[in-house]
């Protein structure tokens, strides 16, 4: 057993701290979310530090390395409130291509993806589907050797940055089959492909995307048709480990900065740290982060076992952040006070982000229901 | 003891739903406060009821009260919830109008109560400060006697849709020397007078609700000072009690499980089948429900207990407690009901936009779950509501 991170993700951390702390502070973060524009250089930086490349295969232009420099690369983005599309890119898309892309197709794309050329959304949840991942009402039609798509997809993350949508198109079978979904990789120029791009809650950014008799090559196909499912689920139990580690960076710095705040505040005399009720609220939110880092951990080693194992591993994690980010992230707010609700304090940010991070590909009540299931399968 | 309605409160629920029917203003229909009102909509309610002499029920009947029975305020609320109207906003109404007939003299409240009753003087809370939040009596703004004036200088925070204020009452500290709680006086001040300067604090969902409010040097006639000097925290303190017991907005969360419930109906849970049949769902649906039962159940009792002569006291403090933190969960539920359609921050109003972005039911449950977090902070936070209850109620 070894819980230590080798020195290349040491200085991985590093440089991305460091980077966060001179070019993303809280005010810069905000200027910048103002421009359209401004993620490009950004991203340009990310190509820089090798963030891009850190998890993909280094045949196609990638470090080799694997969920364990994404969550080094999720937590200090959780820590700096990254808005730039890093898990849509880099674990979607760049995880779709190395699971299930050819050699043309990861020659092409994965090299991109680590150079910072290639920006990936995956246009995935549909208006009816919530969460499920095999409901998939939009269609792709086979049309001589290619394909013609249809369908509206929502909350596409990274959406209005994005240069090529990773999307999941049913080419056979009923709405909810779990056979009979293929997945496709579109220029998001590509005519007929619409899009209404929108800020999220969290200040990331986000699009409702419509296909309207979209012609695609039968190169645009990721994988074998028809058999997408279990990489959607690989790559989404990815990018929620991701996420999960996300969230952590974000509830480490809300319990930090929430004790801060509480030896700094004075009421009735004193600082209302001294009082028995706020210490015991700033325990359990450190408990409550420190459990969150475990679950994370472990959804992040446990990714390359089987199937099973990683999904439950996963929606483990999921369940256990959801709920302890929405203590944390309640309670980071209830004893910064009035200050805590206002958007001048980056308490609220983190909020902001761990309750979205947990509507992201499944939250709290989703991954329960999924763990019961998946519970149920092994023991039947 | 019973719970049935006589047929005389039938009959005046009968008459209170058909007058809201006949004179809500259709334009607001629909409308629900968090979407961006303007000053205009927010008192258009209250002023047809200001004609109709409904605008405070809870009053005493010779200061404009209605003369209401416990049950017919309960129905009175309850149909404003069911028809979803804008309620008269609470500073003036349920806040500085009872200390104003309370406390103030004959000329005060001939001066003010009108105004307040009509719907035609905005009124704005001028109580915490950057530093006196739970501890309000740390206070730290002035004010200094000067003939028949007071000079004031401080900041106030956290004043609820203050830009829209012509008046604000304010607590302030007129004797430095004394006990924190024996040196305020309760002023009201035109919010136009000189030296009064109001800026808008952007909050965490997007909008601005509440405001910092600066006075440098505001020149405020003594004949503005409610009841005795450096005896403001008498008023102060049976305002917060006034403010708690409404807090706990009862019939509003009745409404909005009701409104949850329709949401859980159309919306798919993850089983296909919808959210309404989900069990986890309907396990929290109900818990839910049964803990307002309880709330409901014990603000009727409360409001009994008032009705025979006591005014609201330290009990209004579990009201606050239970009432936000259902209110609370009420958010976090249809957050949690809206699926990812929760993250898309979309602040237009609908109608114009070719596209919408998920139902119209979605676009506001993150903000307001965001919003409502304020609601165990404000009125004195639920922790001082658990001292206050620790001390005041079980005498610990």
């Amino acid at each position: 057993m070894n819980f230590d991170y080798t020195d290349e993700q040491n200085a991985l951390r590093d440089s991305l701290s460091k980077w966060a702390t001179q070019q993303y502070d809280f005010d810069k973060r905000k200027a910048a979310l103002a421009d359209e524009n401004a993620w490009k250089k950004n991203w340009a930086t990310f190509a820089e530090l090798g963030l891009l490349a850190a998890p993909l295969p280094e045949a196609f232009g990638g470090l080799g390395g694997g969920p364990i420099d994404v969550a080094v690369v999720a937590e200090e983005f959780g820590k700096a409130l990254v808005v730039e599309p890093y898990v849509p890119t880099v674990v979607l898309g760049g995880g779709a291509l190395a699971y299930a892309g050819s050699a043309a197709q990861k020659d092409q794309h994965l090299n991109a993806i680590a150079s910072g050329e290639r920006v990936i959304a995956f246009a995935q949840a549909e208006p009816k589907s919530r969460w499920s991942l095999n409901d998939v009402s939009t269609t792709a039609k086979k049309d001589g050797a290619g394909y013609v798509l249809n369908g509206q997809k929502s909350v596409v993350l990274g959406g209005p940055q994005a240069d090529h949508l990773l999307v999941s198109a049913r080419t056979a079978g009923g709405q909810r089959d779990a056979k009979g979904i293929s997945l496709f990789l579109v220029p998001t120029n590509a005519k007929g492909v619409t899009r209404r791009d929108y800020p999220t809650m969290d200040d990331t950014r986000a699009s409702e995307v419509y296909f309207e008799n979209v012609s695609v090559g039968a190169d645009a196909l990721i994988g074998a048709a028809d058999g997408a499912l279990p990489i959607i689920e690989r790559i989404i139990d990815e990018a929620n480990t991701a996420y999960c580690h996300e969230a952590v960076g974000c509830m480490r710095m809300m319990t930090s900065s929430t004790q801060e705040y509480a030896k700094q505040r004075k009421q009735f005399g004193r600082a209302i740290a001294e009082f028995q009720v706020i210490q015991h609220r700033l325990v359990d939110m450190f408990m409550a982060t420190e459990e969150s880092v475990s679950m994370a951990l472990r959804a992040t080693i446990k990714l390359s076992e089987s199937d099973a194992e990683r999904a439950k591993a996963v929606a483990g994690a999921k369940v256990a952040i959801g709920k302890q980010g929405r203590f944390v992230g309640q309670n980071a707010v209830q004893v910064h006070g009035g200050m805590g609700v206002t958007d001048e304090m980056r308490v609220g940010h983190y909020f902001k982000r761990v309750t979205m991070i947990d509507s992201t590909f499944g939250n709290v009540d989703y991954h329960l229901k999924r763990y019961i299931a998946l519970e149920q399968k092994a023991a039947a | 003891m019973d719970l049935e309605f006589s047929p005389e409160d039938i009959a005046f629920r009968n008459e209170v739903r058909a007058f809201i029917e006949a004179n809500y203003p259709p334009h607001l229909k629909g409308r629900v406060l968090r979407e961006d009102l303007s000053k205009e909509d927010f008192l258009a309610w209250h002023q047809i009821l200001g004609k109709k002499g409904w605008s405070a029920p809870a009053w005493p009947k010779e200061y404009g009260g209605t003369g209401w029975t416990a049950t017919q305020r309960y129905i009175w609320l309850e149909e404003n919830a069911r028809a979803e109207t804008i309620p008269p906003l609470p500073f003036g109404v349920s806040m500085v109008g009872p200390v104003i007939y309370t406390f103030g003299t004959p000329a005060q409240k001939e001066r003010f109560l009108p105004g307040i009753l009509k719907g035609e003087v905005w009124w704005a809370q001028g109580y915490s400060e950057p530093g006196a939040g739970s501890d309000l009596a740390s206070l730290k703004t002035k004010a200094v006697r000067e003939g028949d004036f007071y000079i004031v200088n401080g900041q106030k925070t956290w004043t609820t849709l203050g830009q829209y204020a012509d008046w604000g009452f304010f607590l302030v500290r007129t004797d430095p020397n004394a006990k924190p709680q024996e040196g305020i006086s309760f002023l009201l001040i035109d919010m136009k007078s000189p030296g009064v300067s109001v800026r808008p604090i952007k909050l965490l969902d997007g909008g601005y609700e509440v405001n910092d409010v600066f006075l440098q040097d505001v020149k405020v006639p003594v004949d503005q000072r409610i009841y005795e000097e450096n005896k403001g925290w008498t008023c102060a303190k049976f305002l917060l009690a006034h403010e708690r017991a409404g807090i706990a907005g009862v019939a509003r969360s009745k409404r909005n499980v009701e409104r949850l419930k329709s949401i859980a109906r159309s919306e798919i849970g993850d089983e296909g089948k919808p959210l309404i049949e989900d069990e986890d769902f309907q396990r929290k649906l109900a818990e839910l429900e049964i803990d307002l039962s309880a709330l409901e159940m014990t603000e009727l009792r409360v409001l009994a207990r008032e009705h025979a002569g006591k005014g609201p006291g330290p009990e209004s403090s579990l009201l606050k407690i239970k009432g936000t933190e259902i209110q609370q969960r009420l958010t976090e539920l249809t957050l949690e009901a809206v699926g990812n359609y929760a993250q898309p921050y979309v602040r237009d109003l609908p109608g114009g936009n070719e596209f919408a972005i998920g139902p119209d039911y979605a676009r506001a449950a993150a903000p307001v779950y965001f919003n409502w977090r304020k609601a165990s902070i404000y009125g004195g936070s639920n922790e001082i509501q658990r001292n206050i209850i620790a001390k005041m109620v079980l005498g610990l």
